[in-house]
């Protein structure tokens, strides 16, 4: 059904637009900007901040522009005397509250009351300062993440991230009037608490409110430090986005810029956490066939199905909190990054004739959990804590800032050995989806001997930005020892973003899923939407990473994880085969219950 | 009284009120009817903002979703207003009969009453009059039950938008304006929302009929309407009064003979200082009003009056949006400053801006009427914001 259309003028022009739509749409139709703060593309509309005020003929107030749908015959001014103080008032009220120490702040440059006040040429404050009247307090105890209340604008955009994309409410409002902030559940820690470590609420926080924990300084430590060797690894979905936070357009792809710019900052070893991606897929991909021989053949009634991906750390958590009767049904492997960390200590380090000791390991991630995984207990089999640093792509950024590097002019180079070759499957790791399309791509080929019977490699079920994706493959022409799948019909699913977690999981608990294997990222586009990705964030922008990221794949000379050569060289020389005694050592692990409240 | 153009009037508290019969000959009436009489009637909501009741009954009955509510908002939490209570406690049956009126005219099968937090201690008497007003409904065979939810005690909830957050379970913010309450109020479908006092006077007027209910008061305010008397007055109580008196008439019968200002409508609503008692009217041709009248004589300072209601906005917004939030503690400090020397006299202009833009910005009805205090406060007794 056609909607509505509604006629109305704004700022003297016409225009139509359809009904529903909200004045601050149809403005950006006519491109006329109106400032906004606590509106962000990806979460519902709260009309908190009231920066984005507009003049309505006939209302006595001025309604937010964000808030308010047309109506035919509205006459809107966007840009009145009365607009422009009222805006003015707002955005100086604000000011007063916030902690506005900007030159010492994380996100100098980067923030979104900043770039208002200059817009607006506040230049004197104009009401007092209540900064010294507010008992503001920082909670730094996160690995991930960093909360400081005095940097609060409290337009809440973290709160409906972390309820209606994450479903997870570690954030919440607590208390009125003067006293509102932003706390969590009995004002524990974030550590403490519910918290995923996802990111989501950093990436849309406007200001320097929520921030990562960042590792700059002790990566610049360890690389100037000449008794240590560096080793760092780069995620499948840093490569589509490192350009967007140093100038450039979202979707390029900055591989080889990226590889030369790690090389120029001084470390070690630029390797690629694509190489143990793929060496996920061969672990999990033969965990999930093993766990369905267990099944169908051995009719163990002890064995977990559907199997789940363990990627993402941040929905690793979520599990652990909301559903910890599934633990064991998520694979055992580890994620690619605390894979890489094992091996970088253990295998790396005799490859390349190096003391475990004198290695530090530092990774390049989307994502702000990932902290949190590298600092988890269960994360030090190589004798060492496996990852020493998580940088985000963020941080990547600011590293490549403070060096002096033009990134846009960098020529383009490759990542060193070993671990350092990688596939087009590990890169789709960076997209939802991604992990289901590389297992099946291997598991399919492990089982028949065919290649997945999709064109090009390309299983585009999978791929998209639904929510929740069903696909399934069915299994024909089996080799012998793998005949008990003859026929079968592969089910998988694939979910993104917490709230979409959840939804599969019910499904999962009411016993109304007959999924064999489910993949699920804590983040909406999975990785290249992760906490810790550059900021702004919206679906068009994820749509162009991972865009990209199927390009890169397309791109790639191998596409199949199993016939990554250094994948294969790792197995002769090192483990064996999947799921050997030395895999499990290493590249598997256990995950532990933990309290809801 | 003593005043003759003060009437008193005792529509309401009267207890010869044939319960029954009033329902049921409403009853009878077809929904359309029902809500013509109460158009007839000229009522206007009795919370202060004045909305026409019969408008708010019509504009829910058209919507065509089958589940509809209607609410009770008896989260009276005005400063110097405790008539709901009043009512609430004498006769508690005409909110009931208010409430089924309106669900018979709406299409309604369930009501709440949504409860002041503080008024707890009338819980238990009303569920027990529950108990006898369900067992009338279930005999004359109307399919309508009442349900009271307690408050926690934050202002807020007054609000009606808070109110349905709050009975939902969610924390007490308002929503955003359109979709207003007759499309989209509690659990998101179409509720008529009254405060306790419009619904007993919904009720009452199927016991008098319109044209009684017109015959008093003004063009603009209609009927007579329920007063909480307090301050420096020696007759402090609930008194129903015509509506249309003059703050001087009112004066002249309340005060002590020293009144310097009058806070009407408490500390959302307008001061009126003495030069302007004569010529303000009370009601909606003058300063509106939920009910509350405090009365200041010349002992009082009105810096302090004012400094008072400040930080019981300052505590009471809920927080959500900037202006309210900030603005109320903005506000507060800044006559703090000016009173201690601290910034100059004319900081008090640049705070009645700031009042101003509050007053059209903020997203609700609290943060709006911060501003009615403020300014009729510091234009009236400038000299006392400085010295």
């Amino acid at each position: 059904m056609m909607a509505k259309q509604i006629n109305l003028t704004i700022d003297g022009m016409p225009i139509t637009v359809d009904e529903g739509t909200t004045i601050l749409q149809a403005a950006k139709k006519l491109n006329i900007h109106i400032p906004t703060l606590c509106y962000h593309d990806d979460l519902c509309v709260a009309g908190n901040c009231r920066v984005c005020v507009v003049e309505m003929k006939g209302s006595r107030t001025l309604p937010a522009s964000c808030a308010m749908p047309v109506a035919e015959g509205m006459e809107i001014q966007t840009n009145t005397i009365k607009v422009r103080t009222a805006r003015k008032h707002i955005i100086d009220l604000l000011l007063s509250e916030h902690n506005a120490k900007c030159t010492t702040c994380y996100k100098n440059g980067n923030c979104e009351l900043q770039e208002l006040a200059a817009e607006y040429k506040i230049s004197e404050p104009m009401f007092i300062d209540l900064v010294p009247h507010k008992n503001y307090q920082m909670d730094a105890y996160s690995p991930s993440i960093i909360k400081d209340d005095s940097k609060c604008i409290r337009c809440q955009r973290c709160v409906r991230t972390c309820e209606e994309l994450q479903h997870v409410s570690a954030l919440g409002v607590a208390y009125k009037g003067d006293k509102m902030k932003i706390s969590t559940f009995f004002e524990n820690p974030m550590f403490e608490v519910v918290c995923t470590n996802c990111g989501q609420c950093v990436n849309r926080c406007p200001t320097g409110a929520l921030v990562e924990r960042n590792y700059v300084d002790e990566v610049w430590q360890a690389i100037f430090d000449e008794d240590k060797h560096v080793v760092v690894q780069t995620a499948p979905a840093v490569r589509v986005a490192l350009g967007e936070a140093l100038g450039m357009e979202p979707g390029e792809i900055v591989t080889g810029k990226m590889v030369t710019a790690l090389k120029r900052l001084g470390f070690d070893s630029v390797l690629d956490t694509d190489f143990s991606a793929d060496l996920t897929i061969m672990e999990e991909g033969f965990e999930l066939l093993g766990r369905l021989k267990k099944a169908l053949v051995d009719k163990d009634p002890n064995v977990r199905l559907p199997m789940a991906t363990s990627c993402s750390p941040g929905w690793i958590k979520f599990i652990e909190h909301t559903y910890p009767e599934y633990l064991d049904n998520l694979s055992t492997c580890k994620s690619p990054q605390q894979m890489f960390g094992a091996l970088a200590k253990t295998y790396y380090a005799q490859k390349r004739n190096l003391d475990p000791a004198k290695i530090v390991s530092v990774s390049i991630m989307p994502c702000t959990a990932k902290k949190f995984e590298a600092d988890r207990p269960e994360m030090r089999s190589s004798g060492y804590k496996d990852v020493d640093y998580v940088l985000t792509t963020r941080e990547l950024a600011i590293m490549i800032k403070q060096a002096g590097i033009d990134f846009a002019s960098l020529p383009e180079s490759h990542y060193d050995s070993v671990m350092g070759a990688s596939t087009g499957a590990a890169v789709i790791f960076g997209a939802t989806g991604g992990v289901m399309e590389a297992a099946l791509r291997t598991a399919y080929e492990v089982v028949t001997g065919r290649e997945v019977p999709f064109d090009g490699l390309n299983i585009t079920p999978v791929r998209g930005m639904d929510g929740v994706r069903e696909a399934a493959v069915k299994i024909e022409g089996t080799k012998p020892e793998w005949s008990f799948l003859e026929g079968a019909e592969l089910k998988t699913v694939v979910a993104h973003g917490l709230t979409n977690a959840k939804k599969v999981m019910d499904a999962v608990r009411d016993g109304k899923a007959n999924w064999h294997f489910i993949e699920i990222m804590a983040c909406p586009g999975g990785c290249i939407g992760g906490g810790g990705q550059p900021i702004p964030t919206n679906e068009e922008i994820r749509k162009k990473r991972a865009e990209a990221i199927y390009r890169e794949d397309e791109g790639m000379p191998i596409r199949k994880s199993h016939e990554n050569p250094e994948v294969l060289a790792i197995y002769k020389e090192f483990l064996g085969e999947p799921n050997s005694h030395k895999s499990h050592e290493l590249l598997h692990t256990h995950y532990k219950e933990r309290q809801r409240y | 009284m003593s005043n003759n153009f003060l009437r008193r009037v005792d529509l309401i508290f009267d207890k010869d009120c044939d319960f029954k019969q009033v329902l049921q000959s409403a009853y009878q009436k077809s929904n359309d009817e029902i809500i013509n009489e109460l158009l007839e009637s000229g009522l206007k909501g009795r919370g202060g903002a004045g909305f026409p009741t019969a408008l708010k009954w019509k504009f829910t009955a058209e919507q065509p979703d089958p589940e509809k509510y209607v609410v009770c908002n008896a989260d009276e939490g005005e400063p110097g207003t405790f008539k709901d209570r009043e009512i609430l406690f004498q006769v508690p049956m005409k909110v009931f009969g208010g409430m089924a009126i309106c669900a018979k005219a709406i299409g309604a099968k369930e009501g709440y009453i949504y409860l002041r937090g503080e008024y707890r201690f009338l819980l238990k008497e009303l569920e027990s009059q529950l108990e006898v007003f369900h067992a009338l409904l279930d005999e004359m065979k109307i399919p309508f039950r009442i349900k009271i939810i307690m408050g926690s005690g934050a202002y807020i909830c007054g609000e009606e938008s808070a109110l349905f957050e709050s009975m939902e379970g969610d924390r007490g913010e308002p929503r955003n304006k359109p979709p207003y309450p007759t499309v989209s109020g509690f659990r998101k479908k179409p509720t008529v929302i009254n405060n306790v006092e419009t619904l007993v006077y919904s009720f009452m007027i199927f016991r008098y009929g319109a044209r009684k209910f017109k015959e008093l008061g003004t063009a603009d305010s209609r009927g007579s309407k329920v007063f909480s008397v307090s301050g420096d007055t020696p007759k402090p109580g609930i008194y129903e009064l015509e509506l249309g008196m003059t703050v001087e008439q009112f004066v002249e019968e309340f005060g002590d003979g020293d009144t310097k200002a009058v806070q009407v409508g408490g500390a959302s609503g307008f001061c009126v200082p003495r030069k302007k008692f004569k010529d303000t009217i009370i009601g909606f041709e003058g300063v509106p009003t939920g009910g509350s009248m405090m009365l200041f004589n010349s002992s009082r300072s009105m810096f302090n009056v004012l400094h008072n209601y400040l930080e019981f906005f300052e505590e009471e917004s809920c927080g959500q949006c900037t202006p309210c939030r900030v603005g109320c503690q903005q506000l507060k400090l800044g006559i703090e400053a000016v009173k201690k020397g601290e910034k100059h006299a004319n900081y008090l202009e640049q705070l009645q801006k700031l009042a101003q833009t509050m007053k059209i910005t903020a997203k609700c009805g609290l943060g709006q009427s911060v501003a009615n205090s403020f300014f009729s406060i510091v234009e009236n007794f400038k000299e006392e914001m400085i010295y």
